[in-house]
């Protein structure tokens, strides 16, 4: 038995470059109750995090006890992280669950029958349709339902309302890596896979936290550390995380700084010839206006604006250079801060000058923060269109319009659908009048809370909310829907690498709690939405009628689902896509052959300026012709709006904990997780600590020009001048929406309403503030000591640990591992 | 010669520009993108003022003979609310335009007179331009429907 808290990552099961990671089972059941106990095991995986790890759910007298990790899964090889062995049950199956609809009577939410509050929503809805037309309506929706829940609502957006105003919390967290592989590639479409940990010879992990957002991933990254022939790790953080660690060479930038960085690199590796020309001449456009663009940025000058070592930067671009197999993996510390788009496509570009793409051990992975935010870039309940579909090709609206059966015009195409942040805007200015949220929790996520809950408590607004459990932003809802969870319903999901699973349902749902799918079906037919033909516009009646609907909007598309079956997804591992007759077992690399989907009707977007968001449009795409070639996109280095001043002299950055997901509405109510982080804190660093009179667990103030936190301070081994905060701790448990007289503490009281131009992700990890003490400590800041907030001084605070109650049962190489798609013959 | 008409026309109109830009930026504060855009394409205006700079010395300048003839004017104070917005963009996009056919016109002159260096300074600012027309057309074309049709 393995402490899990303690131990995140579990034992070590190293293995070589070119072996096939060894299979670990990982198993936590409910106190008492072994494995013999369990009535019925069933095929899900987690979603805790966007690593997709497959798993069954184990059943006993109906309810879910617990979770043991697939061994034949391609993700996992059996693993779990600590979220998935100790949250994914326990934080649904919960007594704070919903369990009937609740509606607004004289200013307090009541207990109502199913009827009641659909009735109201669709009077509204109806009303505001006929009245002021579908502009008024606004889904905000999220990156943790299925694949199937999110088609449904794409097209109730789409082709029954007929609003562009939908997007999803996946605007918070994923937007930048669809943007960036839209930018170079033509396509959303991760071109590596996480078996090229296993093959390549140096690893790259830009603003990724690795260790503590996808932990059964970084696991994998241990056993090859641990094994012969390591690959060589190179780290951009302004944190000493886990992952900086390990690394050879750690980029601690400047928060903000990344596109100078990136510039840097990229005129190094060119500058020293480490570049395959004949790749650049077969396969790329734009070579010459990429050399113009990263000209200025000498290691010299990189090092004085990111405030790095000019030889760090030329070792790294060395390492870069000279690797045979080197894979890169990008997050949040790029696609929440300055620049995110053209950041993240220098990334893409550093591959492409070497041709160091989809082949094993040359990779890219564009990770996303969600478990299903892939589903919703797919099904296109976001800022896309359905199965990658362009809103400039008048052909692929057409095709939706069949699929549909509706006229081309009732699909908003006349502009990019409307982004999360600018939703929030017209909801401000009162021209969106009724606003769906599912599955998300904006009064906790969202940048400047203080304006967003005043958006969410404005008269002029229509909320209905849709959740598991009565959050924050649900608090201020008109209606809210009570949500069956996982475990509870059925649907497919897909993560990071396109790797498709089905989740069974294992129990009953609570109560009159419905599954999100059930209430789009019902939201349908209850506002009479038809195709042209007089048919109704979704008459499914099961999870597996909208997969199969999906499947046909995918055919033919780099997203090619048609190969797939729920009885294929229960074959003891999830399946890549595309997967169709060409590929029926799925295809692990996409672009080894050096041809992307450039080509007019293949690409998903003709792309925009990296630097303002200008749209290239279909005239100019299509004189670029790129035609299966990839773009080599760039843009010059600009610096941030909010630098620090006399006034706010300190950067500000905000991230997760690994203990945590999200605003915690699951992982809070798993008592393992919530003891090894139970309440918020903020990062200072030893001199800042020093400088300003402070210890660890003082009690501080840190203000923006927005707002302020009042939370004890750990002194850690944050970036001097830099302080970090965990977004992750809301005000739920107080029963409350907001901080009201009490306390602050939520990381987004701070940030600012400011967004990348092109993918439109908030700039969430860029501010400046001042820090002031407010009080004593009375004891060390609840920040875990086992991760990046781990103190200054070791010896100063208690060790995270999470004792007997968080044992779990690691079983390690009790299998041959499986074997990727594509990867049967050259082992 | 009447280049060096041209060049100061543009040169002033490359201020005005600018001046607009910030006047939008401060005018629309609450639309972030609006402000952090507007903000940095008047400082690449502002570069651009100084890049013609040499070139006015090397030509020098004189004043247009026909002033009251189509020239650009920087916006005037601030209007708020999601129409004025648009047409504020509007404006700048008019302005623009007027610096992009400028600075094409003065390029075709260049051009026939084999000035490499003012070819040179042209081609890079053109396309800093075109793309502020682009955005300012991508940014109207997202905020016309909600402006026109249900904002109060």
């Amino acid at each position: 038995m393995v402490d899990r808290i303690a131990n995140i990552w579990g034992e070590r099961t190293a293995f070589s470059r070119g072996e096939r990671w060894p299979v670990r089972v990982d198993m936590r059941l409910a106190d008492g109750l072994s494995e013999q106990d369990v009535d019925d095991w069933v095929t899900s995986a987690c979603l805790l995090c966007s690593n997709g790890c497959g798993l069954e759910i184990a059943v006993k007298d109906g309810e879910m006890v617990g979770v043991r990790g697939r061994a034949t899964d391609l993700v996992n090889h059996g693993r779990l992280g600590p979220k998935g062995l100790f949250a994914s049950w326990q934080g649904v199956r919960n007594a704070d669950r919903l369990t009937r609809p609740l509606v607004r009577m004289g200013g307090e939410l009541v207990e109502t029958d199913w009827d009641t509050a659909m009735g109201r929503i669709v009077e509204r809805s109806k009303q505001l349709l006929a009245e002021k037309g579908p502009l008024s309506h606004g889904i905000y929706t999220s990156g943790q339902l299925f694949l199937e829940e999110y088609y449904a609502q794409a097209i109730i957006g789409k082709a029954g309302l007929g609003t562009p105003h939908m997007d999803g919390n996946t605007r918070l967290c994923t937007a930048t890596a669809a943007a960036s592989m839209k930018e170079s590639f033509g396509s959303d479409g991760q071109p590596g896979s996480y078996s090229d940990i296993d093959e390549c010879d140096a690893m790259f992990l830009y603003g990724h936290n690795m260790a503590e957002t996808q932990t059964v991933l970084w696991m994998r990254v241990l056993d090859r550390l641990a094994g012969p022939n390591p690959p060589r790790v190179v780290c951009v953080d302004p944190r000493e995380t886990e992952v900086a660690r390990k690394a050879e060479v750690h980029l601690a930038v400047r928060p903000g700084t990344n596109l100078a960085l990136m510039n840097g690199l990229i005129r190094e590796v060119i500058a020293q010839g480490w570049i395959d020309e004949d790749y650049i001449a077969l396969h790329t456009i734009g070579f010459k206006e990429l050399g113009e663009t990263v000209q200025p940025w000498t290691l010299e000058r990189v090092a004085e604006t990111c405030d790095v070592d000019a030889e760090d930067v030329r070792r790294a671009a060395e390492i870069f250079g000279t690797s045979d197999r080197v894979l890169s993996t990008v997050l949040q510390g790029f696609y929440q801060s300055s620049q995110a788009t053209a950041s993240s496509c220098q990334v893409n570009n550093l591959h492409l000058l070497r041709g160091k793409i989809g082949t094993p051990g040359n990779g890219i992975l564009q990770m996303n923060g969600q478990p299903t935010a892939q589903n919703n870039r797919e099904a296109g309940a976001d800022g896309d269109l359905s199965g990658f579909r362009n809103w400039e090709n008048p052909k692929h609206i057409e095709q939706l319009a069949r699929l549909w059966g509706v006229h081309t015009d009732k699909i908003p195409h006349w502009a990019a659908p409307t982004h999360a942040m600018q939703i929030f805007r017209y909801c401000e200015q009162g021209s969106i009048e009724f606003l769906w949220i599912t599955a998300t929790n904006p009064a906790v996520s969202m940048p400047q809370l203080p304006r967003i809950r005043k958006i969410l408590g404005q008269e002029s607004l229509f909320l209905v909310v849709q959740d598991l459990y009565l959050t924050e932003t649900a608090r201020y809802a008109d209606v809210v829907l009570p949500a069956a969870g996982w475990g509870e319903k059925q649907g497919t999901f897909t993560n990071v690498n396109r790797t498709v699973h089905l989740s069974d349902k294992a129990v009953e749902p609570p109560g009159e709690a419905r599954s999100d799918l059930d209430i789009f079906l019902d939201y349908s037919r209850r506002m009479d939405f038809r195709r042209d033909d007089g048919r109704p516009l979704l008459d499914w009646t099961c999870p597996e009628d909208a997969f199969k609907a999906w499947q046909e909007c995918t055919r033919g598309r780099l997203v090619d689902y048609t190969g797939l079956s729920y009885e294929k997804l229960r074959g003891g591992t999830g399946i890549p896509w595309p997967c169709n007759e060409e590929h029926p077992d799925g295809t692990n690399r996409l672009y080894g052959d050096g041809i992307f989907p450039t080509e007019f009707d293949r690409a998903e977007s003709f792309g925009h300026d990296l630097l303002t968001g200008a749209t290239v449009g279909p005239l100019k795409f299509r004189a670029l012709q790129a035609n299966g070639r990839a773009i080599l996109k760039a843009a010059p280095y600009h610096p941030g709006t909010e630098a620090p001043d006399e006034e706010y002299p300190f950067l500000y950055s905000t991230g997760r904990t690994v203990f945590h997901f999200h605003t915690r509405t699951k992982t809070a109510r798993s008592r393992q997780l919530n003891r090894a982080a139970p309440s918020a804190w903020v990062e200072v660093s030893v001199p800042d600590a020093e400088r300003l009179g402070i210890g660890e667990g003082d009690l501080v103030r840190v203000a923006s020009r927005r707002g302020e936190i009042v939370v004890p301070v750990r002194v850690g081994d944050v970036r001097e001048g830099t302080v970090f905060a965990p977004f992750h701790y809301g005000y739920w448990e107080r029963d409350r929406s907001g901080p009201g007289d009490g306390r602050p503490t939520t990381a987004n009281e701070l940030t600012e309403t400011e967004w990348d131009p092109v993918s439109k992700q908030p700039i969430l990890k860029v501010a400046a503030v001042r820090i002031e003490k407010v009080a004593d400590a009375v004891g060390p800041a609840p920040a875990p000591t086992n991760t990046a907030s781990r103190p200054a001084d070791p010896a100063a605070v208690p060790p995270t640990v999470g004792g007997p109650d968080a044992e779990v049962e690691e079983r390690p190489r009790v299998t041959e591992p499986p074997v990727a798609p594509d990867e049967g013959g050259d082992r | 010669m009447k280049l060096p008409v041209y060049l100061g026309m543009l040169q002033r109109a490359e201020g005005e520009l600018a001046s607009s830009f910030r006047t939008v930026a401060d005018a629309h504060g609450d639309e972030p993108d609006v402000r952090a855009t507007c903000t940095m394409l008047a400082e690449e205006c502002d570069a651009h003022v100084d890049a013609l700079g040499p070139i006015v010395d090397r030509y020098g300048s004189q004043p247009d003979d026909e002033p009251e003839r189509l020239h650009a004017v920087a916006l005037p104070e601030p209007r708020s609310g999601p129409l004025a917005l648009l047409r504020d963009l509007q404006d700048v996009h008019l302005l623009a335009s007027f610096v992009d056919m400028t600075w094409t016109l003065v390029g075709q002159a260049a051009a026939a007179l084999r000035d490499e260096d003012l070819q040179q300074v042209i081609a890079a600012r053109e396309a800093e331009t075109q793309v502020q027309v682009a955005w300012l057309t991508t940014r109207m074309k997202q905020a016309a429907p909600q402006a026109l049709i249900v904002a109060g």
